[in-house]
């Protein structure tokens, strides 16, 4: 019996060296990195099959290290290599941040607004794998080389910032960076609603009596856009006469009957301009 | 018997040929002075120029092509795409020779129904009335160089090989300024204003959706052509929106909904509205006249004409259109006329007007 029993135990011990031995076959590599080389040891012959997200590697291999190339490791993820009967799970981690999506919101904001833009960047590695590791992410607006920036540390791939708009009216220049990588961006800054708006008797012509503003501009002092509308309104003993102007070089203009005795106003959207009375007593 | 057969033959076929030759003349002349007037647009209504002509008076000093113009329209005008569709006529006074008659012209149009009403004249002529055809008096702008350096947006949209993160151009930052809710002729009017505050052209539609007490939708409507719906920058539009058979009273709430697009656009043309005053027409009712001035150097082929009336502390009272028949030659005034309720008449403060232009020649 108790010959029996020394049996049974060397054979159940030589079942757990041969089992032990045969788990060795399949050495995967506890850091991967997509995008770069791996190496994966494999005592036996046979073929080998890494599997990850979206992606399959099939090697024929003999006794020893496989190499496989970073190129061909693309996909960051969950990967199981099967060689044989033997299979192990390892993981690989995305590469360094080599690609950013930005996107940027408006297109186009009046000026001097507070927390108008906004932009979110997404940051990914050389083959699109998101980097989850926290990476900063430097901001930048600028209109005409003057602005401001400010770097974000990413959260599970993802930086954002919200940014009021600046004084300056033109193209700004929105750039999301990391490293080297930079993608940019065109936010347009508009003039807003205009201030001051004034008006003057600019001349006569036959029957017609001419107005033109001074330089239509907003309370930062920029010009409100061309083909913006400007109403002159004139009241006289025959009626009301109006002309929807567009500002045309920065200045609007238009031409009125004549009158002995009118008051004439003018107005660009719900902003109120001065008011002029053309003779009379 | 055979021959007094064949005589009988020849002679009802003789009599057929005679009856169906022979028949009164459409262009009988006129006995009554409404018999003319009635005559000259029946013979129009059917294109049957020469006809309609041959009840114009001599002393009208028209020739056929002038008179004919008058009635068909010119320059492509709405007239032009229009139909006479019924005439309505009285006599407002009658002499021995000379009477007037008041004609109230109904066309049917691409854009509704067009009325017009004149007071024409008519004078016995030869023993037959006639009408004396108020000849338009056709402008000539003369010879000349406009320079009309006119702004224009064009948009660059996104395109398929821009990286997804790329924005596309903003649609544009529009704003309803008012909102107000009327009964009028048993049905529910929303009118308002809306503005454009952006720097870019808009294109907008503005609608509404009533709510009833329980809380269902009963109707959805939009301005449809009671808007101007490009809008240039910091430009204001009237709209309104009109219910048949819908009372206040079974209204809970009024959900606007609108919708702004950026499209390209022309700042041209410049239409200048001159000496408005509000009126009596020769009917009697209110209307608000003016005159439409084209300050560019192309012709505006359809004018539509919005008036938008306010009371005395600035609140949208009514919103009113009329489209003008003429085409506005450049610099060339042109009447125009838009009614207003009589039963407002009182309560309007100030008014405003703006104009819609369509041009069979510019692109868009």
């Amino acid at each position: 019996m108790r010959r029996l029993i020394f049996i049974l135990l060397v054979i159940a011990i030589c079942w757990f060296a041969a089992d032990c031995a045969r788990a060795a076959e399949l050495q995967v590599p506890a850091n991967a990195v997509a995008g770069q080389p791996l190496s994966i040891n494999v005592s036996g012959g046979g073929t080998l099959y890494l599997i990850g997200p979206g992606q399959v590697i099939k090697r024929e291999v003999k006794a020893g290290n496989v190499e496989i190339k970073g190129e061909e490791l693309r996909s960051a993820g969950r990967w199981i290599a099967i060689a044989g009967d033997q299979s192990q799970v390892f993981w690989v981690k995305p590469g360094k941040p080599e690609n950013l999506s930005f996107l940027a919101r408006p297109s186009r904001v009046p000026v001097a607004k507070p927390n108008v833009i906004s932009g979110v960047t997404f940051v990914f590695d050389k083959y699109q794998n998101m980097v989850i590791d926290p990476t900063p992410v430097n901001f930048k607006l600028s209109v005409g080389g003057a602005g401001s920036s400010k770097a974000v540390t990413s959260r599970q791939g993802v930086a954002w910032i919200n940014s009021s708009s600046a004084a300056k009216a033109g193209a700004a220049q929105f750039v999301a960076s990391v490293d080297d990588t930079e993608v940019k961006r065109v936010v347009q800054q508009v003039a807003a609603d205009p201030c001051r708006l004034t008006m003057r008797v600019a001349g006569r012509t036959g029957d017609r009596i001419i107005v033109e503003t001074e330089p239509v501009r907003d309370c930062s002092g920029n010009p409100v856009p061309d083909g913006t509308i400007v109403t002159f309104i004139q009241t006289d003993k025959s009626g009301k006469s109006t002309v929807d102007s567009r500002i045309k070089k920065g200045i609007a203009h238009a031409e009125l009957p004549a009158s002995d005795n009118a008051t004439i106003t003018v107005a660009a959207g719900v902003v109120l301009g001065n008011e002029l009375h053309i003779g009379g007593r | 018997m055979g021959r007094i057969l064949t005589l009988i033959f020849a002679i009802l076929t003789l009599a057929l040929i005679a009856a169906g030759t022979v028949h009164k003349s459409s262009t009988a002349p006129a006995s009554t002075p409404e018999g003319a007037v009635q005559s000259l647009f029946a013979q129009a209504k059917t294109h049957d120029w020469k006809g309609a002509y041959s009840y114009v008076a001599a002393a009208s000093n028209v020739n056929q092509e002038g008179f004919l113009r008058d009635l068909t329209g010119r320059n492509g005008s709405l007239r032009t795409y229009s139909q006479l569709d019924s005439v309505n006529t009285r006599v407002l006074h009658e002499a021995e020779n000379e009477a007037v008659v008041r004609t109230e012209l109904k066309y049917a149009t691409a854009v509704g129904a067009f009325y017009d009403s004149q007071d024409l004249k008519v004078v016995k002529d030869e023993g037959a009335w006639k009408v004396v055809w108020p000849a338009e008096k056709e402008a000539n702008v003369p010879p000349q160089v406009i320079p009309v350096n006119y702004l224009r947006w064009d948009i660059v949209w996104r395109g398929q090989g821009d990286d997804w993160g790329a924005q596309n151009v903003e649609n544009p930052n529009c704003r309803i300024l008012s909102m107000n809710a009327v009964e009028r002729d048993g049905g529910l009017i929303i009118m308002g204003e809306v503005e454009n505050e952006d720097t870019v052209p808009a294109f907008i539609t503005v609608g509404a959706v009533l709510t009833d007490n329980s809380g269902k939708d009963v109707a959805e409507e939009s301005s449809f052509d009671k808007i101007s719906h490009v809008l240039l920058p910091k430009e204001i539009s009237p709209y309104r929106i009109d219910f048949p058979g819908i009372k206040k009273s079974d209204v809970k709430s009024v959900r606007m909904t609108h919708n702004w697009m950026l499209v390209p656009a022309s700042a041209d043309p410049v239409i200048g509205v001159l000496h408005q005053r509000i009126e009596k027409d020769q009917t009697g009712r209110t209307v608000l006249k003016g005159e439409l001035l084209n300050e560019s150097g192309q012709t505006v082929n359809i004018p539509h004409v919005l008036a938008t009336f306010y009371d005395n502390s600035g609140k949208v009272i009514w919103v009113s259109d009329a489209y003008s028949d003429h085409a506005l030659l450049p610099q060339t005034p042109q009447p125009f006329s838009v009614a207003l309720r009589d039963d407002l008449a009182t309560n309007v403060h100030s008014n405003r007007v703006t104009v819609n232009n369509y041009s069979l020649n510019r692109a868009e």
